[in-house]
C-alpha cells in the first residue's frame, strides 16, 4: 500500500511552494480549523518552508482540547463509579479536569478503557450486562455519525446499560465566532477534510460570503496542505472569497448523506460551551429526546460539578489564533506535556502540543525559535 | 446570527487552564518506557538503592569481578496476548535479556527464568511458552540454568509472568554507554522499526491493517559479534524496545551531552507500519521494537560497521538514519522528507491512539 506516499514527494511540494511564493505580494492570513492539519503542518515543518508573508493561524478544531471542563470533571466523576466501565478515545485520558485525569481514575481502580469505536463499547456493554458502560463521545462531526450509529445500535439491541457522555461540536458556529470577533485576524480558512466529508461543503458558501473570506476545503497530507494554501493565497491575491474544495478525493458537495441522516435521527442542534473560548450558540450536538435514556448525564445524575480553571493559561488564545503557543509564558516552562495547563498542550492534536513536540528548539521564543530554525534549515 | 455571536465570544477572556500536579499512583505510563518510567527509575529506585552502577541506568549492568567484566540484566515480560504474530511471551523473555546483554558489548552466556502462574492458566500454554524460551535459548546461543515458578489466584494476575535475568562476559577494550556518544558519530539502525509494537496491537486491539505484520522479536548478540569484530571502538549500543527508536536517542543525547539530527527519508519505517500509525495517529519513531539495536559509530568506521552489518541476517535492512551532533545538546530532531526540521522528544508515557 503506497497510497500516501504520492501526498509526501517533495519534488512536488516544492513546485507548490515556488508557485505559491510567485503568487504571493503581501502578508496573509490563513487559519486551519482542524488539530489534524496544525500537527502535520508542525511536523513535516510546512510553517518552516512557506514564505514569510504566509502567515498560519492554528484554529480550534482538537476536539480534545476544546472539550469543557465541566464534562471532563463528569467523565471523570462517571468513571470512579463502581460497576461502570468507561471507555474513551486514547487522547481523552491525560487531559486534566479540576483535580485529576481519566489515568489517574483509572490508576486508583477504576474500569477505564481505551477503545477505537464507539461500536466497541457498546460490544462490550453486550458482553458484560452486570455493568454500564458509558462511551465518552466527543469530537466534530467527524466522529458524531459513528458515535450516533453506537446508541441507534443499542437500541436496536435492546440494551439498557449503554449510555454516550455526549459533548460534540460544530465547526460552522466556530468559524463564524471566530470571524465576528473583534480581535480576529484570520483572512482565509483551510477547512477541515474530515468533517467536510461527513457534512459536506453546504454550510460554507454563506459563511465565505457573509465575512469575505476564502474557504478552502484541505486535507491532511503534506502535499494536501501545501495545496489548500495555494488555492486560498491565490484568491486572496485575486480579491476572491469562494469555497473550494482542495481535497476532492474525499469530499463531496453533499457529504455523505446516510452518515448525516444517522447524525440527524439521533442528535440536535445545542449551545455548546467550548474550553478556553466559551459558550458558542448552535455550536454543539445533544440527544434527543427519543434517546435521552442513553444519555450518561442524565442516567447518573453529575449535577453540582465546580469547576476552577486558575488563570496562568492562555490556550483559549491559541485556540482562536491570537497567539502562537511559544508566545505563552507559562509554554516550556511550567506548563509541558508532563505538567500541562491546559488541555491544547496534553491533546495529540493540541497545537501547543505540536510545538512543544515538534518545534522546541534551542529557545522558547517565537524569535529564538526562528533564528534556531534558520540556523537549522538555512534554506528554507 | 452574528450579532449575538460577538456579544456571547469574548476573546479577553479565553483561557483553559488546568491546575498543575503529580501523579500519586502508579499509572500505566510508568511501565511505557519514557519520561514518566525515567522518574520513577530516579526518583523511586535509585536513592533507594543507591550505588553508581545502578546509577549508570543502562540496559545492563557491567561488573568487574576477579578481573573479568560481566554484564548482568533483569526483565520482567507482561505481554498481552502471550502468542502474536512472529513471536510469543517466551521468545520475548529471552530475547530481551539476551539483547541487553548484547548491547554492553557481551556474549550473553546464562539465563535464569522465573514464572509467575495465575491459577486457572492451561499447562498446555506454559509449555508452549516454556518450549519457545527453549527455541529461543538455543537460538542465541545460551542456557537457561536456573528458575523459579510461583503461583497467584486467579484474578491476581495476567494469565503468565516471566522474569528472565542473564549474565554474559564483556571482551576486552568494548565499552559501550550512552556516555560515549560523539558529535560526527553515525547513528545507525540495525533494519526496520515499528514491526513489533503494531504486531502486538494488530492482535490485542483487534486492529486489521490489510497485511499481517510480524513482530521482529529476535536475538542480537551475533550481529553485535560482528560490528565489534570491525572495531571495539563502538561508542553506544541500545536496543530500541518500549519508547521506540525516540525513548533511546533522547536517552544517549541527554546522557552524552550531544544532540542527535535524523533525516527522515533514511529511517527504514515499513509501509504496514507507516499505514498503521497513520491510521491511529501514533509516530513509527515511539512505536516499540523487539529485534532491532540502534548504534553510535564514529564516522571513519561507520561504513565498513554497516557493511558487517548487512553481512548479519539481523543486520540485512541496516541503515544510517543520522549524526549525533553539538548542536541541540541533549535534543533529538529530524530534517523531514519536505525539507522542514522537527524535535523528536522523550515520550512521556504511551503512545495514546487519537480521537479521529
Amino acid at each position: 500500500m503506497k497510497y500516501i506516499d504520492e501526498f509526501h514527494d517533495p519534488d512536488l511540494a516544492r513546485r507548490l511552494l515556488d508557485e505559491i511564493r510567485a503568487t504571493v505580494t503581501r502578508p496573509w492570513a490563513l487559519m486551519e480549523v482542524c488539530g489534524g492539519q496544525t500537527h502535520s503542518i508542525i511536523r513535516h515543518g510546512i510553517d518552516q518552508l512557506l514564505p514569510e508573508e504566509v502567515e498560519l493561524i492554528h484554529g480550534p478544531g482538537c476536539p480534545v482540547c476544546v472539550t469543557p471542563l465541566e464534562m471532563i470533571d463528569k467523565a471523570l466523576e462517571i468513571a470512579a463509579r463502581p460497576g461502570v466501565i468507561f471507555c474513551s478515545f486514547g487522547d481523552m485520558l491525560r487531559v486534566p479536569g479540576t483535580d485529576r485525569d481519566l489515568f489517574r481514575v483509572k490508576g486508583e481502580g477504576g474500569d477505564v478503557r481505551v477503545v477505537y469505536s464507539p461500536l466497541d463499547a457498546l460490544e462490550l456493554a453486550r458482553r458484560h450486562p452486570d455493568r454500564e458502560v458509558v462511551f465518552f463521545a466527543i469530537g466534530f462531526e467527524t466522529t458524531a455519525p459513528a458515535n450516533a450509529m453506537a446508541v441507534h445500535q443499542a437500541r436496536r439491541l435492546g440494551l439498557t446499560n449503554f449510555s454516550l457522555l455526549v459533548s460534540h461540536v460544530r465547526v460552522p458556529p466556530a468559524i463564524e465566532a471566530i470571524m465576528t470577533a473583534p480581535s480576529c485576524r484570520v483572512q482565509g480558512f483551510l477547512a477541515a477534510g474530515h468533517v467536510c466529508s461527513v457534512m459536506g461543503t453546504a454550510e460554507y458558501p454563506q459563511l465565505a460570503e457573509r465575512h469575505r473570506v476564502p474557504v478552502v476545503v484541505t486535507g491532511f497530507e503534506p502535499l494536501d496542505i501545501l495545496e489548500g494554501i495555494r488555492r486560498a493565497v491565490r484568491q486572496l491575491e485575486r480579491g476572491e472569497h469562494r469555497v473550494e474544495n482542495a481535497y476532492a478525493r474525499a469530499v463531496r458537495e453533499d457529504g455523505n448523506p446516510a452518515a448525516v441522516r444517522m447524525i440527524e435521527e439521533v442528535f440536535e442542534v445545542t449551545d455548546r460551551s467550548w474550553r478556553g473560548i466559551g459558550r458558542i450558540p448552535s455550536s454543539g450536538w445533544r440527544l434527543t429526546d427519543a434517546f435521552r435514556a442513553y444519555d450518561a448525564e442524565h442516567r447518573f445524575d453529575v449535577t453540582g460539578i465546580r469547576t476552577e480553571e486558575p488563570a496562568e493559561c492562555r490556550s483559549g488564545e491559541v485556540l482562536q489564533g491570537l497567539i502562537k503557543p511559544t508566545e505563552c509564558s507559562a509554554f516550556g516552562t511550567t506548563c509541558t506535556p508532563r505538567t500541562p495547563l491546559g488541555a491544547t498542550m496534553v491533546s495529540s492534536e493540541g497545537a501547543c502540543a505540536a510545538y512543544y513536540l515538534y518545534r522546541r528548539m534551542n529557545g522558547q521564543t517565537p524569535q529564538a525559535d526562528r533564528a534556531a530554525r534558520e540556523e537549522m534549515n538555512p534554506v528554507a | 446570527m452574528p450579532e449575538q455571536l460577538a456579544d456571547t465570544v469574548d476573546p479577553a477572556n479565553w483561557t483553559c487552564p488546568a491546575p498543575l500536579r503529580d501523579q500519586p499512583v502508579v499509572v500505566m505510563g510508568h511501565g511505557g518506557g519514557g519520561a514518566l518510567s525515567a522518574e520513577l527509575m530516579e526518583q523511586v529506585f535509585v536513592p533507594a538503592y543507591g550505588n553508581a552502577t545502578l546509577a549508570a541506568l543502562a540496559d545492563s549492568a557491567v561488573l568487574e569481578l576477579d578481573g573479568a567484566r560481566l554484564a548482568f540484566s533483569t526483565d520482567s515480560y507482561v505481554v498481552r496476548p502471550l502468542f502474536f504474530p512472529g513471536g510469543s511471551l517466551g521468545h520475548l523473555a529471552v530475547n530481551g535479556t539476551v539483547n541487553d546483554l548484547a548491547m554492553s558489548g557481551a556474549r550473553p552466556a546464562y539465563l535464569s527464568a522465573a514464572f509467575v502462574l495465575e491459577e486457572g492458566v492451561e499447562l498446555t500454554v506454559v509449555e508452549r511458552i516454556a518450549r519457545a524460551m527453549g527455541a529461543a535459548a538455543e537460538a542465541a546461543g545460551v542456557t537457561v540454568a536456573t528458575g523459579d515458578t510461583k503461583v497467584v489466584e486467579s484474578g491476581h494476575g495476567d494469565g503468565v509472568y516471566v522474569t528472565t535475568s542473564g549474565i554474559g562476559l564483556v571482551p576486552d577494550g568494548v565499552d559501550l554507554r550512552p556516555q560515549r556518544a560523539r558529535p560526527g558519530d553515525a547513528v545507525i539502525v540495525s533494519g526496520p522499526i515499528g514491526l513489533h509494537g503494531v504486531a502486538i496491537m494488530s492482535v490485542r486491539e483487534g486492529l486489521e491493517f490489510g497485511v499481517e505484520v510480524a513482530s521482529d522479536t529476535a536475538p542480537l548478540a551475533d550481529l553485535v559479534a560482528a560490528m565489534l569484530a570491525v572495531t571495539r571502538d563502538i561508542h553506544v549500543l541500545r536496543d530500541p524496545t518500549r519508547g521506540g527508536l525516540a525513548a533511546s536517542l533522547n536517552e544517549i543525547a541527554r546522557a552524552s551531552g550531544t544532540g542527535v539530527r535524523l533525516s527522515e527519508c533514511a529511517i527504514p519505517v515499513p509501509d504496514a507500519v507507516a499505514n498503521a500509525c497513520g491510521f491511529l495517529g501514533l509516530d513509527p519513531l515511539y512505536v516499540a521494537n523487539e529485534g532491532r539495536l540502534v548504534a553510535f559509530v564514529p564516522r571513519q568506521a561507520a561504513d565498513q560497521v554497516l557493511a558487517a552489518m548487512r553481512a548479519n541476517p539481523q543486520g540485512s535492512g541496516a541503515a544510517i538514519v543520522g549524526e549525533c551532533v553539538a548542536d541541540h545538546p541533549g535534543m533529538v530532531v529530524v530534517s523531514t522528507g519536505l525539507g522542514g526540521t522537527r524535535v523528536v522528544d522523550m515520550p512521556l508515557g504511551e503512545q495514546l491512539p487519537r480521537i479521529c
